[in-house]
């Protein structure tokens, strides 16, 4: 079997039908894994004992004619958000190194009972605050199209192992694009489900009223199937949605049915994300995947997202009064990192935390602390509650005219590692895209559109109502079965 | 010339609610487990972990309310309250901020006799926090098996007016959450916590004085020690010109004083906003109903009922009333054909002495039920048993679980009014004491050994009543 | 002109027990004061009457029943614990502090 390029279904397929066994599959990721990831920094640590006992576990399932689940077999990256039993996660920071749970994660627990091996834990930017990996205290993870790059973020590494095939499918989280973002950066497919759609339990909290837990794949259909057994309500979030979970993969397939298979699908192209002064390639590449859907069968029509221009400040007043209040429990006493010899309760705080957090965590900390003070709540926090109702009605008027959005998922390609580092609200702007949708709560999934003439690659975002992922699958499933953008392979390096 | 101060007190009570787990995780919430063992990855505040709702604690915190007479939101919310402290493991507790679940009512208690309405701003429910265990060393200890248990906040108004005063309405809260059945309100275990904010100002005028909030008031005596104290010691401040300064003061039982903390961190920006993991809570028109119909008689509208139709001293109400086991006990006896006084007698003198926990009176396995003692009564009211006699009659139908008619038939108790019986027995006693006989009439009180003796005579069944009534005709 | 000053940076440090080195406080004075300028701009929103969007889920609060569900074995509840002393977690000593419904107790 080759495993560079394989998708995620052809080896659960082959698994399941005795063609493949799950073992080998994995042994091979995990070469791949320490031949070619030391240039690339996807993985925190892997797991190979684990994923070769549940391998054999999926192995025996099939040998003794037991179901081992639809995605037998499947190597997937998780990012190192999600807290893994036994297994240490991370967060990408040094507050919580050594932190191993005593839990599983809901979302990783369901991936494994449907047979999926986890090869093990992915690269990030800390605590999920950044769009390009490179806040990780370990490493920086790399564009596997252009290594000088960054992958995107937060999650950069689920995006970059799938890419690069150092797994065939990953899990991340998205709360201002760092699913999509990356995905776009890297030229694989990425989605954000409605929120609450997938449940946040064991997902390490960033800011909670918009961490939307999700799938990466090489194709629309893999990232559906993954999406399928992820979703569902969770007795465990009181924020999980109780409605039955949709035919994902069904809807994938839909939009694969030839000459008019987005007949009667109205497509909104919003004014504010076509502005002029975008990257021209970037532009280019999206309104040729806009005609394409229109020459698989859908109207275009204008619409207007007004309040799109407050969408950074709003999303960054509310994740950071979040994130500050999730992150005050890291403090020395119950778990991570702690200082060295602290005289006193308030040094062993101020140290800990000081010497524990990264500087974007630090900054996002002080910035919600800020904005919740009482007297400036307000101007601040309570103002950006209101503009996000605002925004969420935008979304909600213009679906009265159209079925799904499109736009592009970044304004630029991958950008060079360091470029924006030394101007954190450069790094922001990013997020203009993706933003949005995570503030709505409505779902939204990147694909891969094109690649700049440098080889980077450049993302076409499809977003739908609420609950409203089967309209993203099947629109993206319709772009995708017109084109090959998803069958191009990064360069490897050995 | 000192001022007439006017004593302002606003209390704030933390009641801990017996839930089996806890508010919003599985552990038990119960007392005495090993340090750290009642925990789980939720309620240690683990990364990843969410928060799920207890439905037993959100009825109970309504029952409160409802009890209270407070309004009940048909929707309220949690909040996230921040500070840093180690047994805090979140560096938050959920509370509840600008919509609590409960808002005004009042408590009500009677102070010296008199009844007293002490209005609430609300009452709202929040998780607790774990326990600090200092050592020496220069070291701390923290044991987490408390954080998370439910814990209801009742906050009142400022319209408390003295230390007694205080110490009972805290009593009545304790009351008032023991007759629901949602909690202890045990002080000296912690299951139930007040604080109390004490400020002075010359009587007659509204402006509010300086408060203090004082703090680690242990038990009803406390709260009322601390507080005088604390009232004394502003009272001296002011009488000198000198300022109140609006600080926490712990309160030192041993040394009889309150001691301002030394934190530096007095004023808290505790930074609320809604908790993101918990939607809005809804207690809608029909569930409010359902729980309101599954409230007893609360212990006010009792000691009403026992002091006023019953006829029942002041005192003796107050000691039925005062559990609910008791109260009900009581009145199933009353409704079992008991009349209420004698009843009353015998609950109070009788049942309470032997029971040694009153609760165990609702507990379905008491030596004497409610019907039970109802029968003994029954037999003295129609002066079947004599009073004397009876109480013979419960001790052993006490200890040996025996119904009182079955005692007396057994044991050939019944008093004997029979005239033609007694008045026999009388006749020999008279005949057996002819000095005694011959003095009486200058002697009146002579009657109490010839009734003694005949009581004797028939073994301490006659009739008292019968028997000096016959004894004074064959006197004469 | 300065959105934010330096010793309002560090009074908010203390505020999120984050120690900072005066290089960082220089630095964060910096950039707080541009993202605070920059989400300035929100204030030209008009929102009168529009409802604050606290949930993206348009449901209530769920309640599950109470059942007790075994415990973390002190072992498990203890093992990621950075300095741990028997069954407790161990922290500098605490002078008594401001927790809203908790007692102490003095060995």
């Amino acid at each position: 079997m080759e495993a560079r390029g394989a998708s995620a279904l052809s080896i659960a397929e082959g698994v399941r039908s005795g063609k493949l066994r799950a073992r080998e599959v994995t042994e091979q990721f995990l070469d791949r894994v320490a031949r070619l990831d030391g240039g690339l920094g996807c993985y925190l640590l892997v797991d190979a004992e684990g994923a070769r006992r549940r391998a054999d576990a999926v192995d025996a399932a099939v040998k003794n004619g037991s179901d081992p689940g639809p995605l037998a077999g499947v190597p997937l990256g998780i990012k190192d958000i999600f807290c893994t039993k036994g297994v240490e996660t991370t967060c990408a920071s040094k507050i919580l190194r050594g932190f191993v749970p005593p839990y599983e994660s809901t979302v990783t627990a369901r991936l494994a009972a449907a047979g999926a091996v986890a090869l093990g834990k992915l690269n990030m930017d800390e605590f999920a605050m950044g769009s390009s990996t490179e806040n990780s205290s370990v490493k920086p993870a790399r564009n596997p199209w252009s290594t000088a790059h960054v992958p995107g973020g937060s999650s950069g590494g689920s995006a970059a192992a799938t890419a690069a095939s150092l797994c065939t499918g990953a899990i991340g989280t998205d709360t201002g694009g760092s699913i999509r973002q990356p995905a776009s950066l890297c030229g694989v497919v990425g989605m954000k489900p409605t929120y609450g759609r997938v449940s946040r339990y064991g997902v390490i909290a960033f800011a909670s009223s918009l961490d939307h837990p999700g799938p990466f794949g090489r194709t629309v259909e893999d990232t559906a199937a993954l999406l399928e057994v992820m979703a569902g309500a969770d007795p465990l979030d009181a924020t999980s949605i109780p409605a039955p979970v949709g035919a994902y993969r069904q809807a994938a397939r839909a939009g694969r049915e030839g000459g008019s298979a987005l007949k009667g699908v109205r497509l909104g192209m919003p004014a504010e994300y076509f502005q002029p002064g975008m990257d021209t390639e970037v532009e280019a590449a999206v309104r040729a995947a806009i005609e394409e859907l229109r020459a698989a069968g859908a109207t275009v029509v204008p619409v207007s997202l007004p309040n799109t221009k407050y969408a950074i400040a709003t999303y960054y007043l509310i994740c950071t009064a979040e994130a500050s209040s999730n992150l005050a429990r890291y403090d020395g006493v119950k778990y991570g990192y702690r200082t060295g010899e602290a005289r006193s309760l308030e040094e062993l705080y101020t140290r800990t935390r000081g010497e524990g957090f990264g500087a974007e965590p630090k900054r996002r900390i002080m910035l919600g602390a800020y904005v919740l003070r009482a007297g400036y709540y307000e101007a601040y926090y309570g103002k950006a509650l209101r503009a996000r109702r605002k925004i969420a009605d935008d979304f909600a008027a213009a679906f009265a005219q159209c079925d799904a959005i499109v736009t592009p998922t970044s304004p630029v390609p991958a950008f060079k590692l360091g470029e924006r580092m030394a101007d954190p609200l450069q790094m922001y702007l990013a997020d203009i895209f993706t933003v949005a949708p995570d503030l709505a709560g409505i779902p939204a999934i990147s694909q891969p559109c094109g690649f700049t003439k440098a080889g980077l690659p450049i993302g076409l975002q499809t977003i739908g109502p609420a609950l409203g992922e089967e309209i993203c699958f099947r629109v993206a499933g319709a772009y995708e079965s017109r084109t090959d953008w998803h069958t191009r392979l990064p360069p490897e390096v050995a | 010339m000192a001022t007439d101060w006017e004593v302002v007190i606003g209390l704030e009570v933390h009641v801990q609610l017996a839930t089996q787990s806890k508010i919003f995780s599985w552990s038990s919430a119960a007392f005495g487990a090993d340090p750290n063992a009642s925990t789980d990855p939720i309620c240690l505040g683990m990364p990843g972990t969410l928060p799920v709702l207890n439905r037993a604690a959100v009825e109970s915190a309504v029952r409160l309310g409802m009890a209270a007479g407070c309004h009940i939101r048909t929707r309220c919310r949690f909040a996230r309250k921040h500070y840093f402290y180690p047994d805090l493991p979140k560096g938050f507790q959920i509370s509840q901020f600008d919509e609590p679940i409960c808002e005004g009512g009042a408590i009500k208690f009677r102070l010296r006799g008199e009844p007293r309405s002490i209005r609430l701003v609300r009452i709202h429910m929040e998780e607790d926090a774990g326990k600090n265990v200092h050592a020496a060393g220069g070291v701390s200890f923290v044991d987490y098996n408390r954080a998370g248990v439910p814990l209801c906040e009742i906050v009142s108004e400022p319209d408390v007016r003295s230390a007694e005063e205080a110490a009972e309405y805290v009593r009545a809260v304790r009351t008032l959450v023991r007759y629901l059945g949602i909690g202890d309100g045990n002080m000296e275990e912690g299951s139930l916590r007040c604080d109390a904010n004490v400020s002075l100002r010359p009587r007659g005028t509204e402006k509010f004085g300086t408060k203090t909030e004082i703090k680690n008031m242990n038990s009803f005596k406390n709260v009322r020690d601390a507080i005088e104290h604390e009232v004394k010691r502003q009272a001296t401040l002011l009488d000198r010109g000198e300022r109140i300064i609006q600080e926490t003061r712990l309160w030192d039982a041993a040394r009889g004083v309150t001691q301002a903390m030394r934190s530096k961190e007095q004023a808290h920006d505790y930074r609320y906003f809604p908790e993101p993991d918990l939607p809005p809570l809804v207690v809608s028109e029909e569930q409010q109903a359902k729980l309101r119909a599954s409230l007893p008689e609360l212990p006010e509208d009792r000691f009403a009922r026992y002091s006023g139709p019953a006829g029942l001293s002041a005192q003796d109400a107050g000691v039925l009333a005062a559990e609910r086991e008791i109260a009900d006990y009581f009145d199933a006896v009353v409704a079992a054909g008991a009349p209420a006084k004698r009843a009353a007698n015998w609950v109070i003198n009788d049942v309470l002495g032997r029971v040694g926990d009153p609760r165990r009176l609702g507990a379905g396995d008491v030596p004497v039920p409610a019907a039970a003692l109802a029968e003994l009564v029954t037999l003295v009211e129609d002066n079947t048993l004599s009073g004397k006699l009876a109480k013979d009659v419960f001790a052993k139908m006490w200890t040996e679980r025996r119904r009182a008619k079955e005692i007396v038939a057994a044991e050939g108790l019944a008093q004997v009014s029979d005239g033609g019986e007694l008045e026999e027995a009388c006749r020999r006693v008279i005949a057996a004491h002819p000095e005694e006989a011959a003095r009486f009439s200058s002697t009146p009180k002579l009657m109490g050994f010839f009734v003694g003796a005949v009581m004797k005579e028939t073994g301490g069944k006659g009739n008292p009543k019968a028997v000096n009534e016959i004894l004074r005709k064959l006197l004469a | 002109m300065s959105r934010i000053t330096p010793d309002e940076v560090r009074e908010l440090a203390l505020l999120a027990r984050l120690a900072l080195s005066e290089q960082e406080v220089a630095r964060m004075t910096s950039d707080l004061g541009a993202i605070l300028t920059y989400v300035d701009a929100l204030r030209e929103l008009d929102t009168a009457g529009v409802e604050p969007m606290t949930h993206a889920v348009p449901f209530d609060c769920p309640l599950r029943e109470d059942l007790v569900a075994p415990s973390l074995p002190i072992d498990a509840a203890l093992a990621n614990a950075p300095r741990r002393e028997g069954s407790f977690f161990q922290v500098p000593r605490i002078v008594p502090g401001p927790s809203g419904g908790a007692a102490e107790e003095d060995l």
